[in-house]
């Protein structure tokens, strides 16, 4: 480095932590060096996010949140998505890859929680990253919520009319709650705009701060990794981990090969099937919100369906409360309750390549939960697999698993019959 | 540090050959971005070509029109008028027009295709406000005592005579732009474009 | 409302579902400009007069290799500049008075009306072809895939006046099912049935193009873009690699 150069450097490493930032967090920072596939989706996560906030900037600067009618009967925020899809030179590729990115991220992020469940992330001293991931997952339903209304198409106002009702399910307070997030006693332009201000500010700020969060206190306490044992218990004559290497550069060029596979299949959806075929673009979203006309069937999209099933398993009124609340209950209970799994995992290995037979078993059995429960939630309650098993009823027993899972997970993580940890990382 | 020192020459070229993929890739991202910031296909229809009549403008009178969201004035200038503009070719910066501030065909002296009829887009070249007319001569017009007829901007003072010629020691730079338009009969004016149909 | 809700979310045994098994015939739907246009010219002809396309321009049927002029002379009755939308002249509260509903804009109809059982064309391509005469209408007209549609035929001329036989059957859970089935034409019209067939192919392959005319170049660019991280990935790899040689 030149002398001229180092001298900006060191002026600006007096007023600013540049240097020492830099190699806190990557150059020096120590990764385990035996990160596979599963560690793509963080770094993926990030990448998402960004395309997220650069598409929504420049989308924003078109799109228009107003319900009222144009001259030709098109409701203006509606016309608005048209027009950027259209007229807006290059709009329609920044408008698809922001729908696409809506459902990327809950890929990603789906994929990447999995990957805490596999092996174990959420573990001490990793208990508060896990937390802040589940806000952030709390925050990103939110966002993506009520993102979907912004277009005003069918889907948008009827799917915003049922979850915004569901907050009415609370007692007491709960229909002039619900009055309160509307801003009107439908769906309406006050919901509209509200949700377009949530939208593309109030909720990415609040999705920043927890992403910061989240990676500081991953930096502080350094990644687990896929045989769940702690490098820095194991460190070398210069003070680093012997299984660590350092953040930049190895993982970066390794990073960078996830990012371009990603936006090799991600480019491909855009491109191809941006309407991915109905499910990130549901079709009924083409019409226009219409308050006086339900479509026949409404689906929430993709990423929100297996919570949607939790919530219509329960049709069963308990304790003088009505099924409506207790479906809002287990929907929420449903989220929530992640954030309690690192207290409620007992096992002594954090790996599922050391775990026993019982946690292989009903993880498995907990993501096809999971994915039946997700795909009977794109379907109307009367649907039944190949006409005649009832999708209801499969509906209630895989809701009833997913709490199971949580819920007895002290006990059968503590009997499971684990194999030793290794003392350092295995290839 | 320690692995920059290593770098052997294959992982140099590795290296420079994928970033400078990486910048390809994102100029072609910059690509869809920055167009969608050019003006959008309404905005290009709203700047379509405006048909106007001026059969019914009467020597003397001007009319203002909307041409890509601007004011276009049209003035059937009187013989007095004309006559004005020779009086004020000393006045004015640019007596000639050799500022590209009008299409070839209205590089003369009335700065127009005929002579009575100007067409110019009624935006100050200071900072953009519209002058308002001042066409009575003289003290009357309340601009000054041997005031010709012409515009007075109203921001800045910045005066033009009847040609749209801006006044020598003003702050506008240059004369009033002169838009783009042809006659599609005697009385018809196309503002916008001058190709042959 | 509420009640509407309940029974939308919590009835698993409710028959609702997103309707009766519907039987869409396959549209062929064709990207050339020769078919394009005259969909357009079919679609100016008998649609844009009561249905608007409220999003497309005129002028952007150059990309389907009409001229301006072309477009000026032979198709644009409802606007005056090129650059227009193609809008209508109907108010839309009258529309609503004669129809029952007002009409709805076409603009992305091809795109809203894909389902489970076929794309949008396909609905579009079995609709048009599926109007039979039905008196017991206010248009003297009903369809087999809109069942008691406001729409009527308005491509009867070129069909001709079909009617239809329909035939109940006992479902077995002491309900009806009833079957339709069109028949041949009584009156024929200007055009023979595989003339309209093809017809309304074109005006379909129309509508699928102007529900995203931008389709065509969104395809070529994706593969433009695909191929180039094909690149970037084989390069980004190598490094990786090499990189990571150092790592033991």
């Amino acid at each position: 480095m030149t002398t001229k150069a180092q001298a900006v450097l060191d002026w600006i490493d007096e007023r600013f932590p540049l240097t020492s930032s830099i190699k806190g967090h990557l150059t020096e920072y120590y990764a385990p060096k035996n990160f596979n596939f599963w560690y793509f989706f963080g770094s993926l996560a990030l990448l998402v996010l960004v395309i997220q906030i650069v598409t929504g900037i420049f989308l924003v600067m078109h799109y228009k949140p107003d319900a009222a009618l144009n001259a030709s009967g098109i409701p203006a925020a509606f016309a608005s998505v048209e027009y950027i899809m259209r007229d807006v030179p290059g709009g329609w590729i920044i408008r698809y890859l922001h729908s696409t990115g809506a459902s990327a991220f809950f890929v990603v992020v789906y994929l990447h929680m999995f990957r805490g469940l596999l092996y174990g992330s959420y573990r001490k001293p990793r208990e508060l990253i896990w937390v802040f991931g589940t806000l952030i997952f709390l925050a990103l339903m939110a966002e993506a919520f009520m993102g979907y209304l912004l277009p005003w198409g069918q889907m948008s106002f009827w799917g915003a009319q049922v979850i915004v009702n569901l907050f009415s399910a609370i007692p007491v307070i709960g229909p002039d709650l619900s009055i309160v997030i509307r801003g009107d006693f439908v769906v309406s332009d006050a919901t509209l705009n509200r949700f377009f201000s949530f939208h593309v500010i109030a909720v990415p700020l609040i999705l920043i701060g927890l992403v910061v969060a989240h990676i500081v206190a991953l930096h502080e306490v350094g990644s687990n990794n896929p045989d769940g044992v702690e490098i820095k218990k194991k460190k070398g004559a210069d003070g680093h981990p012997l299984d660590g290497i350092p953040f930049h550069p190895y993982y970066t060029v390794k990073d960078i090969v996830g990012v371009v596979g990603f936006l090799i299949v991600f480019s491909f959806i855009v491109f191809f099937a941006p309407e991915g075929g109905g499910y990130f673009l549901e079709y009924n979203n083409f019409i226009p919100a219409d308050p006086l006309k339900t479509p026949p069937h409404i689906a929430p999209v993709w990423y929100f369906t297996p919570f949607y099933s939790l919530l219509r398993a329960m049709v069963w009124p308990l304790f003088g409360l009505d099924a409506k609340f207790w479906g809002v209950v287990a929907m929420g209970a449903g989220v929530v309750i992640l954030a309690f799994l690192p207290w409620l995992d007992r096992s002594p290995v954090k790996s599922i390549r050391y775990r026993g037979p019982i946690y292989k078993a009903m993880l498995t059995l907990f993501v096809i939960a999971f994915a039946i429960l997700g795909f009977l939630g794109t379907k109307p309650p009367s649907y039944a697999f190949f006409g005649v098993i009832p999708g209801a009823p499969v509906a209630q027993l895989f809701s009833l698993y997913y709490f199971l899972f949580f819920i007895t997970m002290p006990w059968w993580s503590k009997i499971d019959k684990c194999k030793p940890e290794p003392e350092r990382v295995t290839g | 540090m320690s692995v920059d020192q290593k770098m052997d020459g294959g992982r140099r070229q590795l290296l420079l050959a994928t970033s400078a993929a990486g910048g390809v890739a994102a100029v072609a991202v910059a690509v869809p971005f920055v167009g969608s910031l050019t003006p959008s296909e309404r905005a290009k229809a709203a700047g379509a070509p405006v048909e106007v009549d001026i059969s019914k403008l009467q020597p003397g009178q001007m009319m203002t029109v909307e041409w890509r969201g601007k004011p276009v004035w049209i003035i059937n200038r009187s013989k007095e008028m004309l006559e004005s503009l020779k009086k004020t070719d000393e006045l004015v910066s640019d007596p000639k027009s050799d500022k590209p501030q009008q299409p070839e065909y209205a590089k003369n002296e009335t700065r127009s295709i005929k002579p009575e009829i100007m067409v110019a887009v009624g935006i100050c070249t200071h900072l953009g406000c519209s002058p308002s007319d001042k066409f009575k001569t003289g003290a009357e017009s309340g601009v000054s005592a041997d005031w010709a007829g012409g515009f007075l901007c109203p921001c800045h003072g910045s005066t033009f005579d009847l040609a749209g010629r801006v006044y020598k020691n003003k702050p506008a730079p240059d004369n009033l732009e002169v838009p783009p338009h042809k006659y599609l009969a005697d009385t018809k004016i196309l503002i916008g474009d001058d190709g042959k149909a | 409302m509420k009640k509407l809700l309940t029974a939308l979310l919590f009835t698993p045994l409710m028959a609702l579902a997103s309707g009766p098994e519907v039987h869409l015939d396959k549209a062929p739907v064709s990207t050339e400009p020769a078919a394009l246009q005259n969909g357009a010219k079919l679609f100016v002809n008998y649609c844009l007069n009561c249905h608007g396309a409220s999003y497309m321009r005129y002028n952007r049927l150059q990309q389907i290799g009409l001229s301006e002029q072309m477009i000026k002379d032979n198709l644009m009755f409802t606007a005056d500049k090129i650059g227009e939308p193609m809008r209508i002249a109907m108010q839309r509260d009258e529309a609503k008075a004669w129809f029952g509903a007002a009409p709805p804009d076409l603009t992305v109809i091809s795109r809203s009306r894909a389902s489970e059982f076929g794309s949008g064309a396909d609905w579009l391509y079995t609709y048009l072809r599926s109007f039979y005469r039905d008196d017991s209408r206010p248009t003297g007209w009903n369809n087999k895939v809109f069942e008691n549609v406001g729409m009527p035929h308005v491509l009867y001329e070129l069909q001709g006046e079909a009617t239809a036989k329909i035939n109940e059957h006992d479902d077995g859970h002491g309900g009806k099912t009833k079957e339709i089935e069109i028949e041949a034409p009584s009156k024929p019209g200007k055009l023979s049935a595989e003339e309209y067939d093809h017809a309304v192919a074109d005006l379909v392959s129309y509508l699928v193009w102007m529900g995203e005319p931008m389709a065509e170049a969104r395809k070529s660019i994706g593969t433009f873009v695909i191929a180039f991280l094909g690149l970037l990935f084989v390069l980004s790899y190598l490094l990786k690699k090499n990189y990571w040689r150092d790592v033991h």
